[in-house]
């Protein structure tokens, strides 16, 4: 169900720390795992660390295989052709590197409501208002990049679905055309209901 | 006042557990005319000169598809402006005032997963109050007291696209009146929905305090409106009670087939009804 590391209800510490503290860790972490990350005991300790953060947070094996699966296949062809081509000692920090880098991100947004991230970058980018930024945009622009998704997934299923059923045969021309469109349209639909929401400015 | 009575029919009347209701939302509509697309080959004329002076609380627009109905509906929250004519909702012209008019009226669209933006039920009722300025604590208790009164309690903090249909129209309904409009439009609110959830859906508006003006395909929502407006091609073409307005547009719809299909049995069209 919660594909895409999307929120995860708790009450966990992690779930309860202010999401400022939570980006603020997120971005030390992936720091450490880039500049340290050669050092093995340090690169192997940061995913340790952070498999345990997943358990103190109440978070089930099952949640943590799917943040993992997709990046799975990468990994292990990452893995291997360093074995292969380099050092044995590649092939353990880089795969590890990557690993963590994917981990920590999917905790933050596990244990963090979307609205509350976005907050964070909405009071980020406050002092850029003499810039001629507008902080509120910026976080809209986000929520609604999330938002489309499900959505842009979901017209992707309907196009192909409707592909098959008419030809039975998958064509990357006959798919992507309908889509963008299907896609564009939709897009215009959003921002109609946006506007009558009253989030036009 | 929906719990537990949600496949109840009779709901339809609006109830005494109704809150005193306000008075209906004045809307004029004067000498409007639409074409989309205006100076280009594509043009294509939706409304013809249309007047109307709406002072009822519930105003149902029926009509074919391409009537007009939507792109009316649209114009009564300044969504879309006229091409000619001027509207005012509420004494605010939807087009210099379209702020004015939003602020104090909420939309209900077809489809729902165009007006739900955020990742989670909860998150979704709230964001309608994020530029309200409430306190955290107020906000919260608020949007609690919405999803109870919705029956989405269960499903706060479940992602909104997998939701039904039914319950993602809900989520559309509870996160427009959260900010308590005076007024609510609805564009086939209930045409992607299935019978149980068009009926709970008309059970719940039913008791509303707000003016509704709603455009639908589903005439058996419109028992116990105050008024009914029949479009055809761009124009009023009838206007008066449900049982009236109804009983045109039903003989319109036999009249049609039967010019386009002189041949067929006159039981046919029938089949067309509700």
């Amino acid at each position: 169900m919660n594909q895409l590391g999307l929120y995860l209800p708790g009450d966990s510490w992690l779930h309860r720390s202010p999401a400022a503290w939570k980006l603020g860790g997120m971005v030390l972490i992936a720091v450490v795992a880039v500049v340290a990350g050669r050092w093995i005991p340090a690169s192997l300790g940061l995913l340790a660390l952070l498999l345990l953060a997943y358990l103190s947070a109440g978070i089930g094996v099952k949640t943590l295989w799917r943040q993992v699966r997709p990046v799975l296949v990468m990994v292990i062809f990452i893995a291997a052709l360093h074995a292969l081509t380099r050092d044995w000692r590649l092939a353990v920090v880089v795969p590890a590197m990557l690993l963590t880098l994917v981990l920590v991100a999917a905790l933050v947004t596990l244990t963090t409501r979307t609205t509350d991230l976005v907050d964070v970058i909405v009071r980020l980018t406050g002092p850029l208002r003499n810039l001629g930024v507008e902080p509120e945009r910026v976080g809209l622009t986000l929520l609604l990049g999330i938002r489309c998704v499900p959505l842009v997934s979901g017209l992707a299923g309907r196009v192909r679905e409707a592909q098959l059923a008419r030809s039975g045969a998958f064509d990357i021309r006959a798919f992507a055309v309908p889509l963008i469109v299907a896609a564009i349209r939709e897009a215009d639909a959003v921002g109609e209901a946006l506007t009558a929401r009253g989030f036009d400015d | 006042m929906t719990d537990g009575t949600m496949s109840d029919i009779s709901a339809t009347e609006p109830t005494a557990i109704t809150a005193p209701s306000s008075p209906p939302v004045p809307i004029s509509v004067e000498r409007v005319s639409h074409v989309f697309d205006t100076g280009t080959p594509r043009a294509h004329q939706v409304l013809y000169d249309i007047d109307l002076v709406l002072n009822e609380r519930r105003v149902g627009i029926i009509g074919h598809n391409g009537s007009g109905k939507s792109t009316l509906i649209r114009m009564l929250d300044g969504l879309i402006q006229p091409t000619s004519g001027h509207i005012s909702v509420a004494g605010y012209d939807t087009v210099r005032e379209a702020k004015e008019v939003r602020r104090s009226t909420g939309f209900i669209f077809t489809d729902p997963d165009h007006q739900i933006i955020m990742p989670t039920v909860r998150e979704d009722v709230a964001f309608s109050l994020r530029r309200s300025g409430l306190t955290k604590a107020a906000l919260d208790a608020k949007v609690d007291e919405t999803l109870a009164r919705f029956g989405l309690s269960e499903s706060a903090e479940k992602p909104a696209h997998l939701l039904s249909g039914g319950q993602k129209q809900l989520l559309a309904l509870a996160a427009v009146l959260i900010t308590e409009p005076t007024l609510l439009l609805a564009d086939e609110p209930t045409t992607l929905l299935d019978i149980r959830n068009t009926r709970m859906f008309a059970s719940l508006i039913a008791d509303l305090p707000q003016s509704i003006v709603m455009a639908t395909h589903h005439l058996s929502l419109l028992t116990g409106f105050d008024r009914v407006v029949v479009f055809d091609e761009g124009r009023v073409v009838a206007d008066g009670t449900p049982t009236e307005a109804i009983t045109y547009y039903k003989r319109l719809m036999d009249t049609e087939l039967a010019l386009r299909n002189p041949t067929t049995d006159s039981r046919e069209p029938s089949r067309e009804r509700t």
